[in-house]
């Protein structure tokens, strides 16, 4: 860990012109950030510590959802009745995430914020653009059993880790920041974390300082809410792949299909075709396999995460025969 | 050269400061090998119940300030990653991850350690059920396990769901021991003695319910 | 005492309901749940220990160019940067460990410098300025790419290879053909304390707190390597957090904190991280696996074939025996194992718990299972129908054998009745359910270990060995025996462990630990016995010691008034003699799981596992069982999650070094897992009819659980770990 100044600012507005200095960066659970800065893959010269902010609360909106204060900790919102009875997709998927341990210190901004679990990353020694540009990709024709199966580039094939983005992205959740100008702004989670691309040191859309302060959920979605997630353990592991689904019939019919995944791509994944084609449908095998076709179009595998491909088919079957009683 | 005593520069409260490598008045010397300096933090820590001043590289971990600053060895150091839970401490009642904060961000704020958990000599329920399940083996974890089955206990009692709560609306999921399996696996334990430690933690569970 | 006949009648069996075998709480246990066990970097040490961080090679192979070490000395607080330019000159033969001794690069990972600074933040900090230029050499760095290099290993802890019989000339004829090859990765011991060392040097002594197995051996080790007189050389470990044979030898942070300790005059204090471990420090060799069984039609082998390929560093000679267990297991007239060793430019393959027998019969006892679904015959009664009475290879009488009797009592606890012989025929929700079985064995070994008991004036004993309690339990079997044999509760009992400057004990490794040592302790406590029974005027044979006295007839004398005022120490030692020639010595047991695989996704969740053991004599109730269900969940990893995975474009680079990414099993993955020990004493061993228990828990519970997803879903996947990738591809087209 190299040596950083730390400092605590008064207010979130301070935070943000903070964390605009060329170097710093911002500290809240600090669960992720210094995992990395122990390996060096994270070197802040100034540590902002906004831990002391009021921004830990849970508040109804008018519309009748839910803002979520950026440093509100991962358990807490699991553990909120309302989210539990209301969304339950998102507490799950929370739940799944890491450990107890981990989700109590854990925040909503840094969740959103986590870096990629991709070995080459965390290893200073090893070429990877999201960490050096321009000094290649080692996941490339190396181990790459996490990696990312849509949406990659040449330049980068890591996956965004959080089980919670990706409920946040089937609930059409906005983020909402604030800038070192002072200007507020707010992120449809579509929108919100990038592709890899040519640069894939850029994860998200957030500009320079520009602080996270709250995660406003829409109002509830009626239907059943579902988070399957696959992996190599019972528990304390990352996704392969995990799917967030918030499913709604009438008649016999999918009255309306939500479906994001994680483990695949360098966002959560959506893809509202694949949507469309549940939409109105009665469950079947067929309708699920043609609504796999659409969320895996253009998917590539990578050699050690090959098995992505039918292992995301099988597990939409799974979670819509769930879903649908079917 | 003088390489006995770490360097100790008080640079004032916690409250706002700016801290880093030198230049700081006292790295003057800094062209002689080991005495550079890099500037301190004070920090108040409260653990198990005493207050503790400590002056300290802001880079320093909450385990390591427990382990290497105040000899509150129990809390082990086992991946300093997060992965493995045996640094694993209560801050203000709820467990986390000792190596995976800074002391720097626990200023004023209380810790409770194993060291912390026995009233005297009297052991905490859970201590005396892990010895009679024989609930570890070669101990490194033990602590960690300890101190997570507290935290969890204290969960459960407050209504916190797990991964495998079947209703998530309930308010009070019951501690099943499949329930408690899923919250504990934050620690692990190579020796494997998990199904003692579950008995351990149900039969304390017993003792407080 | 050497052991060159059977024991014949003991105290331990005489006496009535004696404290040896009960369910005794670890008498370290307190210590253990309140945090007060010290543990080798937590020794606390005046002055304040320095703190050293190893900095590793980032190339597979070559040599250094240059080392520039002006910005790490520069750092804040860094205090000495260690490279093979100032390191001091160390043993360079065999039994040696130098480290930071030349330029070359046998190996990734390989320690090239250690940073030196008054704090650990520091001493990190400082090793990542530390810059390596190297000179980039070719290397063989894969298991399957160095086949063709492979040769007859040198014996070593066992012999490379066996034949009885005309292997091959039956097999080909054998009316019922097996020929499969099985495959398993490399692994790590993950044990939860990393490797640690608090060096102190006093003049010309060293001691060194250190987390280690083995300590005498280790002490050995350390003075050839640094060229010191064995007499000044200390190691002490009171408490190890665990080892699995990762702790065996002497490794890179104990060399490199003592040198560094000696250069500076400052005690100094090494802990490899986690992620430091996997290529500093050593591993389970992957191994391929060819196994031919060939029967008659009713299932009877005729023919037993096991090629087992292994790799280690090119330097080194030890390999995994995979294919020893095969030469004891099942009858059979013809028979043909080799071990053979694949050189590499890897770093260094050794023992890790059950070295051979671990991975050795995932596969022979999975190729079992697909042997019995050939012949359609039960799994059980296959095994049965091979059961030898003799070593089918050494012709010469087991020790004690109750193996079937394991089997049988398995399966009626089990319920194995319930077995559907096709796989795939149970099914709940989306999960396809099924149960396995295999068998068990592990050899069994009496190492020389000696013992010094001594008793002063206020009745209480004083053990002291150099013996190691790595959560095996020593302090408690050890407490208990002295107990039994001098008559005195366990709380009069101090036993001292863990230092050199005890008398040599066997250590910790290959389950020969509580046998050889507690049988040290046993001739000890013998001895004492009859100084006691000589002072009391008893005879020694009849004397009953209790209650702190020797009694006899009518007569009770306290033994505290037998020692003078000076007390009465004496020593105790077992050496082994021919008992292993003689008969063939092994722990047995039989695994059972059930499973359940998830028929949309292969992921498999373990239900049950119960494992029924026979290992002579049981010391503790509780910790042997606690021993037996981690060596158990041990197998467990090994079956469905353990790899250590490498990446050959860097050389021997193990991508998942740290404990996020190499997954071992937790809370969630172990519902209920049971064993239980069927009462066995076994005369021919040692002095304590026991035989050993640490490693016989791993031994055929992976393949157990291989062969209930094989009996749940009809996957017989025969390249370890089976992970859900593996087994979905293996699973019919969802509903």
């Amino acid at each position: 860990m190299k040596p950083f100044a730390f400092e605590r600012p008064a207010s979130v507005m301070d935070a943000a012109i903070a964390a605009a200095v060329p170097g710093a960066s911002i500290i809240a659970g600090g669960t992720n950030l210094l995992d990395l800065m122990k390996l060096q893959v994270e070197t802040p010269s100034r540590l902002i510590d906004i831990n002391r902010l009021a921004l830990d609360r849970i508040e109804p909106t008018p519309e009748g959802g839910l803002r979520i204060g950026t440093l509100v900790r991962n358990s807490d919102i699991a553990a909120d009745i309302r989210v539990r009875q209301h969304y339950g997709v998102l507490s799950r998927a929370l739940l799944a995430g890491a450990s107890a341990q981990v989700r109590n210190k854990a925040t909503t901004g840094g969740n959103l914020l986590q870096r990629t679990r991709c070995y080459y990353f965390y290893d200073i020694s090893k070429p990877c653009n999201k960490r050096r540009p321009g000094s290649g990709c080692a996941a490339i024709g190396g181990f790459n059993r996490i990696h990312a199966i849509l949406g990659t580039s040449q330049s980068c094939i890591a996956t965004h880790p959080s089980d919670m983005a990706v409920a946040m992205r089937v609930l059409d959740a906005v983020v909402e920041t604030i800038k070192p100008d002072g200007s507020k702004r707010a992120i449809a989670i579509a929108g919100f974390h990038r592709l890899p691309g040519s640069t894939p040191q850029v994860e998200t859309v957030l500009e320079r300082g520009e602080t996270i302060i709250a995660v406003r959920l829409p109002p509830p979605l009626p239907g059943v809410h579902i988070y399957r997630k696959v992996r190599d353990r019972a528990s304390f592991a990352f996704a392969l792949v995990s799917v967030a689904a918030v499913i709604q019939m009438a008649g016999g019919r999918i009255q309306s299909a939500r479906l994001a995944f994680g483990g695949l791509a360098h966002k959560p994944w959506r893809v509202p075709a694949a949507e469309q084609t549940l939409e109105g449908e009665a469950p079947s095998p067929a309708v699920f396999q043609a609504a796999a076709d659409a969320v895996l179009a253009g998917a590539k595998g990578f050699g050690s995460n090959d098995f992505k491909i039918p292992l995301t088919r099988r597990t939409l079957h799974a979670v819509m025969a769930q879903a649908t009683h079917s | 050269m003088p390489v006995g005593r770490r360097a100790v520069l008080g640079t004032g409260t916690a409250a706002v400061f700016i801290a880093g490598v030198a230049p700081g008045p006292d790295a003057a010397a800094g062209e002689t090998r080991g005495e550079a300096t890099v500037a301190t933090v004070t920090v108040e820590l409260h653990v198990n119940g005493a207050s503790h001043r400590l002056t300290l590289d802001p880079r320093t971990t909450l385990l390591d300030a427990l382990r290497e600053h105040l000899a509150l060895t129990g809390s082990k150091k086992g991946c300093d990653h997060g992965q493995c839970g045996a640094c694993t401490v209560l801050l203000d009642g709820r467990r986390i991850n000792a190596c995976l904060t800074l002391a720097v961000l626990h200023d004023g704020q209380p810790v409770t350690t194993i060291e912390g958990l026995a009233d005297g000599e009297t052991l905490h329920p859970l201590q005396a059920a892990f010895i009679e399940h024989d609930g570890f083996q070669c101990g490194y974890c033990t602590s960690g396990q300890i101190c997570s089955a507290a935290g969890m206990l204290e969960e459960s009692r407050a209504g916190m769901p797990s991964f495998v709560t079947a209703d998530l609306a309930e308010p009070q999921p019951p501690l099943t021991d499949d329930e408690i399996r899923e919250r504990m696996s934050g620690n692990i334990c190579r020796c494997a003695a998990y199904p003692n430690i579950v008995a351990a933690i149900r039969k304390a569970a017993e003792i407080r319910a | 005492m050497e052991m060159n006949s059977p024991i014949g009648t003991t105290p331990l069996d005489r006496a009535r309901d004696g404290i040896v075998g009960k369910p005794l709480d670890r008498v370290d246990g307190r210590l253990k749940v309140t945090g007060g066990a010290k543990y080798a970097y937590e020794v606390a040490q005046a002055p304040e220990a320095l703190y050293g961080y190893v900095v590793q090679a980032t190339i597979g192979k070559g040599r250094i160019t240059a080392i520039d070490k002006t910005a790490a000395e520069a750092a804040p607080g860094v205090v000495l940067v260690l490279t093979h330019e100032n390191a001091p000159e160390q043993a360079r033969n065999r039994r040696a460990h130098p480290v930071l001794n030349s330029p070359d690069i046998a190996y990734y990972g390989q320690p090239v410098a250690l940073v030196v600074a008054r704090s650990f933040e520091e001493a990190r900090a400082g090793a990542y300025l530390v810059r390596v230029s190297y000179e980039e050499a070719s290397g063989s760095y894969t298991l399957k790419g160095g086949l063709g290099q492979a040769r007859v290993p040198s014996a070593g802890y066992s012999s490379p290879e066996s034949a009885v019989g005309d292997f091959a000339g039956v097999f080909p004829k054998a009316p019922v053909k097996l020929d499969v090859t099985y495959t398993t990765p490399l692994e790590t011991h993950a044990m939860m304390e990393p490797h640690a060392t608090l060096a102190v040097w006093d003049g010309d002594s060293l001691t060194l707190h250190t987390s280690n197995q083995m300590l005498d051996q280790g002490r050995a080790a350390v003075a050839r390597t640094l060229r010191m007189p064995v007499g000044k050389v200390r190691l002490i470990s009171r408490f190890i957090g665990g080892g699995f044979g990762a702790k065996l030898s002497v490794q890179a942070d104990a060399i490199l904190a003592a040198i560094a300790a000696r250069h500076l005059h400052h005690p100094v204090k090494v802990a490899l991280t986690r992620e430091q471990i996997f290529n500093v420090t050593t591993h389970r060799s992957d191994t391929i696996q060819r196994l031919r069984l060939g029967t008659d039609e009713t299932g009877r082998i005729l023919a037993i074939g096991h090629d087992a390929y292994s790799g280690n560093l090119r330097t080194e000679s030890q390999f995994e025996a995979a294919a020893d267990q095969t030469r004891t297991l099942y009858a059979g007239a013809n028979r043909l194992t080799r071990n053979r060793l694949v050189p590499l430019d890897a770093p260094i393959a050794s023992a890790m718990r059950a070295p051979g027998e671990a991975v050795g019969l995932l596969a022979l006892e999975c190729a079992m299972d697909e042997l019995a679904y050939r012949l359609d015959i039960d799994p059980i009664e296959l095994r049965i129908r091979n059961e030898p009475a003799e070593d089918p290879e050494k012709h010469i009488p087991f020790s004690s054998r109750h193996l079937v009797e394991c089997y049988r009592a398995g399966a009626e606890r089990f319920g194995w009745n319930k077995r559907q012989p096709r796989p795939g025929q149970v099914r709940q929700d989306q999960w396809l359910i099924g149960i396995g079985m295999a068998a068990a064995t592990r050899g069994n070994v009496l190492v020389p270990s000696s013992a010094s008991v001594r008793m002063g004036p206020d009745g209480i004993a004083i053990v002291k060995m150099a013996m190691t309690d790595i959560g095996t339990g020593s302090y408690t079997i050890l407490t208990q025996i002295a107990s039994e044999l001098l008559g005195v509760p366990p709380d009069r009992v101090r036993m001292e462990l863990g230092d050199t400057a005890y008398p040599e004990a066997a250590g910790s490794g290959g389950s020969f630990g509580a046998a050889s040592s507690g049988s040290a302790l046993y001739v000890a406590c013998e001895r004492l016995r009859a100084v006691f029974a000589d002072r009391a005027g008893l005879d020694t044979d009849k004397a009953e010691f209790r209650d702190g006295m020797i009694v006899l007839g009518g007569k009770a004398v306290v033994l505290a008034s037998l020692v003078g005022a000076s007390g009465i120490e004496v020593r105790g030692e077992i050496r082994p003699g021919d008992m292993s020639r003689k008969y063939s010595q092994q722990s047995y047991g039989a695994q059972f799981a059930e499973v359940a695989v998830d028929g949309d996704t292969g992921e498999v969740r373990l239900r049950r596992m119960l494992g029924v053991f026979t290992a002579g004599r049981i010391l503790n109730e509780k910790t042997a069982r606690s021993q037996a269900i981690g060596g158990m969940v041990f197998g467990v990893g090994a079956a469905l999650e353990e790899a250590v995975v490498l990446d050959p474009r860097f050389g021997a680079y193990y991508v998942n070094h740290n404990l996020a990414d190499y997954l071992v099993p937790v809370h969630a993955d172990l519902p209920h897992v049971d064993a239980v020990f069927l009462p066995e004493l076994d005369d021919r061993t040692n002095p304590l009819k026991a035989k050993g228990v640490g490693e016989l828990g791993i031994c055929g519970a992976g393949a157990a659980v291989a062969n209930a997803i094989y009996n749940a879903c009809g996957a017989r996947i025969r390249d370890f770990p089976i992970t859900l990738d593996k087994v979905m591809s293996a699973l019919p087209a969802q509903a």
